[in-house]
């Protein structure tokens, strides 16, 4: 790894200052540093935001759940407001990488992250959640633009994601067994405005199905979902699995979603 | 730059460089030498210990990050007059290692699973150990050796 500087603010105005100035925000860390140890990336400046308290903790507030950017996987995974309000969100944090990575990994580290497999962009886009950062809010919609690419600023952060509360959600993931990330994971959420259908894994970034959204809307049945035909001709394939292989995935990982959001 | 943590109950006070690692600080400035560094890929766990009462992968942290933390390794495990932990016992007494590379990430990793899920299934152990590759494969009696551990544990 690179020799770097090092801050760790305890403030969030401290935080924004020092990544105005150029700095690389280090959250958990837990892809980044391995990235840095690659040398993928040679940060001059890290601002550790691990010494903020607002950064952390998990709400709720009127209809919505709100968890800080800098909270853990293990702590959404296990978070009684969690637990209670969006199941199936717990059950997603506590299915990334494995317990030592999500002691550490952040939420908002995941989300500005936006590596195409990983699993929190799906809850985020499903949920229709909006990302808050030090200086505006963004629609998930208009957040995520594809391989690792955001609607995030040089030097903006995320300091909270704000939750819509859903009727039923879940999330199936099949597993890369090496990576632990998802080969094809889909976040099913039944919401107020209908029926929302997020994969992650099997494309150049998270999307919604809308083919999957009308069936399910119109019933929200495994059975629905299973005779949605899905297009591989837009989805990746590589030494782990063909595009056809994904688009099978995800008819597989839309059924047990919509099982398990039933259950 | 200095970093104060807390290890093994000792409170130590290091002056390491930004990009040291956790692992680093623990094998080469305090020479406790049990925590194993696998792959340096936090993919295989040998590097396990416990931060803040949460396994970590201790080649993915920084020591920076570790600052005020309280950090047990492999080493702070057994009573100071040598009687092992009852995960050490048991993984001694069910033959829960073959080589014994990956062994104290997995103690570490046992450990803090029992202390999370005290009832956890063997299921539920194989799926906790994710994070611990055993490369002799000997992962029928590291589960074994976890259960047993469960047990003398609640004792």
């Amino acid at each position: 790894m690179y020799a770097f500087h090092y801050e760790r603010p305890t403030t969030l105005a401290q935080a924004i200052e020092q990544l105005k100035a150029g700095g690389q925000a280090l959250a958990g860390g837990q892809t980044l540093l391995a990235s840095m140890k690659q040398r993928l990336l040679a940060p001059e400046l890290l601002v550790d935001l691990g010494g903020i308290a607002a950064l952390q903790g998990i709400a709720k507030d009127g209809d919505d759940l709100i968890i800080n950017a800098f909270t853990s996987h293990q702590t959404v995974a296990h978070h009684a407001l969690v637990l209670q309000h969006i199941p199936g969100l717990a059950q997603l944090a506590n299915g990334i990488g494995d317990k030592q990575i999500r002691a550490m990994g952040t939420l908002g580290g995941s989300v500005a992250n936006n590596d195409p497999a990983a699993c929190y962009p799906a809850a985020v886009l499903a949920l229709g959640a909006t990302v808050v950062t030090d200086r505006r809010s963004l629609a998930a919609e208009d957040f995520f633009q594809g391989l690792y690419s955001t609607a995030l600023e040089p030097g903006e952060l995320i300091t909270a994601i704000r939750f819509p509360i859903p009727q039923r959600a879940a999330y199936a993931k099949f597993k890369q067994s090496a990576s632990r990330f998802a080969l094809v994971g889909v976040f099913v959420a039944q919401t107020h405005a209908g029926v929302r259908v997020a994969v992650t894994g099997a494309s150049n970034g998270v999307f919604r199905h809308a083919g999957l959204e009308a069936a399910l809307n119109k019933s929200f049945t495994p059975e629905a979902a299973r005779a949605v035909v899905i297009d591989a001709s837009e989805l990746n394939g590589d030494l782990h699995a063909s595009a056809d292989y994904r688009a099978h995935l995800i008819t597989v990982q839309t059924e047990r979603a919509v099982r398990q959001a039933l259950a | 730059m200095q970093v104060s943590l807390n290890v093994n109950g000792q409170a130590v006070t290091l002056d390491a460089a930004p990009n040291t690692l956790l692992v680093q600080a623990i094998r080469e400035h305090l020479e406790l030498t049990g925590t194993h560094v696998g792959c340096d890929t936090a993919q295989c766990g040998a590097c396990t210990v416990i931060m803040n009462g949460s396994a970590v992968k201790s080649c993915n942290v920084l020591l920076a990050q570790a600052q005020g933390a309280s950090i047990t390794t492999i080493e702070g495990l057994a009573l100071p007059d040598g009687t092992l932990h009852p995960m050490q016992t048991a993984f001694k007494e069910c033959h829960g290692l073959q080589c014994g590379f990956c062994t104290p990430g997995m103690v570490m990793s046992a450990v803090d699973l029992c202390q999370k899920m005290p009832h956890a299934s063997a299921h539920d152990i194989r799926d906790m150990l994710e994070g611990n590759l055993c490369r002799c494969t000997g992962y029928q009696n590291i589960v074994l050796a976890v259960q047993q551990g469960a047990a003398a544990m609640k004792a």
